[in-house]
């Protein structure tokens, strides 16, 4: 599978990364080599097998569904890059 | 003379309850070395009021008959721990200024123990890398050279400036981890001992997410003992990690009797890949002649699915960073990129994780997010998982054939030249991680051991495979080869 130019330009907008019109084509060719690797998966007989979901068969803990934390919204914000009135500030999202 | 930074774990705990040495000269000699080691740029945020702090405490401690295991033991963190009101931020410039305001899980157990903090560790951003050369710190530098030739060298990755600060006696241990290698690839490199537990063994809680499925913290450290001293501080359950195991530590360093007779180690066949350097075959056989000498039987076993574990990984990593990363926004910490008159949040974003993402990350978040969207996740994602199902049943085989340890090569060479590797060929870089990512996929326990030097006068190590949870046992092994290698060689000082 080779990634063409439309489909690198595709992807860094699906990825939210901006990537300058004159890098797609060297992007491309470096998403391209990296996937011609994984074609070697292929290969592999995978009739019947169930894919991993859990490295150790562990499930999952439970805990029940109340507040334990909270009452912190300073310190959460502390590391805002913009933050006003006790609030994440981000540009206009609604016209 | 031993300086007071030179020496183990172990020594200085001896040292400090014997009173022949206080916490604070421990901490004092090793903040002077970091102050003389700007050309390794392995320590990245130093932090000796910190330090200090502890070390006092710890002093006091000990006085008071009350020292834990950790107590006064000055160590390095890697910068992917998140430690309150320090810098933490995985090497990225996208975690620019983040001081977070809590502490992860495995650094608090360390400092319970009474381990002092002297500063974050270099290492490739978000743990991406085999070389510490992809750093918004700039690279970490090897303090080993060839014979004869000042080129500087990679000290590994992604745990290079915890490979390099432990190997260049600027602390007594760090904190690296390992999601496909991070640990005991730059342990091998820099010619120290590192270990990878069980995944789960360690809680991930505060430990900035590469890739969740694998990553696992542990300890580096110049000897096998310190690495069943520090694990045994590190790991533990955690009710904020889901993922970790709710059972018990053993005291792992009790279980270091160097005793190996009879037990069975595998020789997997599939290591000895095609094109393997002569030096790594024969360090391999002669690590292998040294645990038979020790009194255990060597058999040849197979794992199968070893050829597809690379691939297999570079799909289930990316897929899982690419979502893990997602939360870099710009909107809750670190960087957000200036943005132009009109721009909306969409060029927020955008501009937001181009600016602050380096090129390697960059590079696979855009895999992660190909492979797992529309009409490529079966082909890709689902396809790498039911591999792994299979590298991981072919581990299980092996050990349910009553096989103790596994013995097996960490990389195909020894530390290569920084920029030797070409960045614009990520599939050359990645064939680093060949031997080490089968154990992540599968969730085992390895351990790498120095075990000799190159022709260049280069460290070359192995490692051991383990089963799951049997660390104290696989540090047994360890312990065995190390005592029959005797590796001793320390780099000589030209920083």
């Amino acid at each position: 599978m080779s990634i063409d130019i439309d489909t690198a330009r595709k992807v860094a907008h699906l990825a939210r990364i901006a990537v300058k019109e004159d890098d797609l084509p060297a992007l491309a060719g470096e998403l391209s080599a990296v996937l011609a690797f994984m074609e070697q998966l292929n290969e592999v007989d995978v009739t019947g097998v169930e894919p991993m979901t859990s490295v150790t068969p562990m499930r999952l803990k439970r805990r029940a569904d109340v507040v334990t934390d909270g009452g912190m919204a300073e310190r959460i914000l502390s590391n805002a890059p913009d933050a006003r009135e006790g609030f994440f500030a981000v540009p206009k999202v609604v016209e | 003379m031993t300086m007071l930074n030179e020496l183990t774990i172990a020594g200085a705990r001896d040292l400090l309850l014997k009173g022949e040495a206080t916490a604070v000269d421990l901490t004092m000699a090793c903040l002077t070395a970091i102050d003389a080691s700007d050309p390794l740029n392995a320590f990245v945020h130093k932090t000796p009021d910190i330090a200090l702090e502890r070390a006092r405490a710890a002093d006091a401690r000990i006085r008071a008959g009350d020292a834990p295991a950790m107590c006064g033991i000055p160590v390095g963190i890697k910068d992917v721990y998140c430690t309150k009101g320090v810098p933490s931020q995985a090497a990225s410039n996208v975690l620019k200024g983040f001081r977070p305001e809590y502490e992860s899980t495995v650094t608090q157990n360390l400092a319970d123990a009474g381990a002092v903090m002297l500063g974050k560790l270099n290492m490739d951003e978000f743990a991406m890398g085999s070389s510490n050369e992809h750093s918004c710190y700039g690279r970490a530098v090897n303090p080993w050279r060839r014979a004869g030739d000042a080129t500087p060298l990679t000290p590994g990755g992604s745990s290079g400036g915890s490979a390099a600060a432990v190997a260049a006696d600027l602390c007594l241990a760090a904190t690296g981890t390992d999601t496909g290698g991070s640990i005991r690839q730059p342990a091998a490199f820099t010619g120290i001992v590192g270990i990878k537990p069980t995944y789960g063994r360690c809680s991930r809680w505060g430990v900035i997410a590469y890739a969740s499925s694998l990553d696992q913290a542990g300890p580096m450290t110049k000897s096998v003992r310190d690495a069943a001293i520090m694990l045994g501080a590190m790991a533990g359950h955690d009710p904020k990690d889901s993922t970790s195991a709710d059972i018990p530590v053993p005291d792992f360093e009790a279980m270091l009797t160097g005793d190996i007779r009879g037990r069975k180690i595998g020789i997997p066949r599939e290591y000895r890949i095609e094109g393997l350097p002569a030096e790594i075959a024969a360090i391999w056989d002669q690590g292998t002649a040294m645990l038979r000498d020790a009194g255990a039987t060597i058999v040849d076993v197979t794992l199968p699915h070893t050829k597809y574990a690379l691939p297999a990984y570079y799909v289930v990593a990316p897929a899982e960073a690419s979502s893990n990363l997602a939360r870099y926004d710009g909107v809750r910490y670190g960087h957000r990129a200036k943005l132009a008159q009109g721009d909306g949040i969409v060029e927020m974003y955008e501009k937001t994780r181009a600016e602050g993402f380096g090129h390697e990350v960059q590079r696979r978040v855009m895999i992660g997010t190909y492979v797992l969207s529309a009409g490529f996740y079966d082909a890709y994602y689902n396809r790498a998982r039911k591999v792994r199902a299979l590298i991981k049943r072919d581990f299980e085989t092996v050990f349910a054939d009553g096989i103790d340890a596994i013995l097996a090569p960490i990389s195909p060479s020894a530390a290569f030249g920084l920029g030797e590797v070409a960045d614009s060929d990520p599939v050359a870089m990645y064939l680093n991680d060949v031997f080490t990512v089968t154990l992540n996929l599968a969730g085992l326990p390895g351990i790498a051991v120095p075990v000799g030097l190159d022709r260049q006068g280069l460290p070359l190590g192995l490692q051991l495979i383990g089963r799951p949870w049997e660390e104290g046992d696989l540090l047994n092994h360890a312990y065995a080869l190390e005592q029959a290698a005797g590796f001793v060689s320390k780099p000589g000082k030209w920083w």
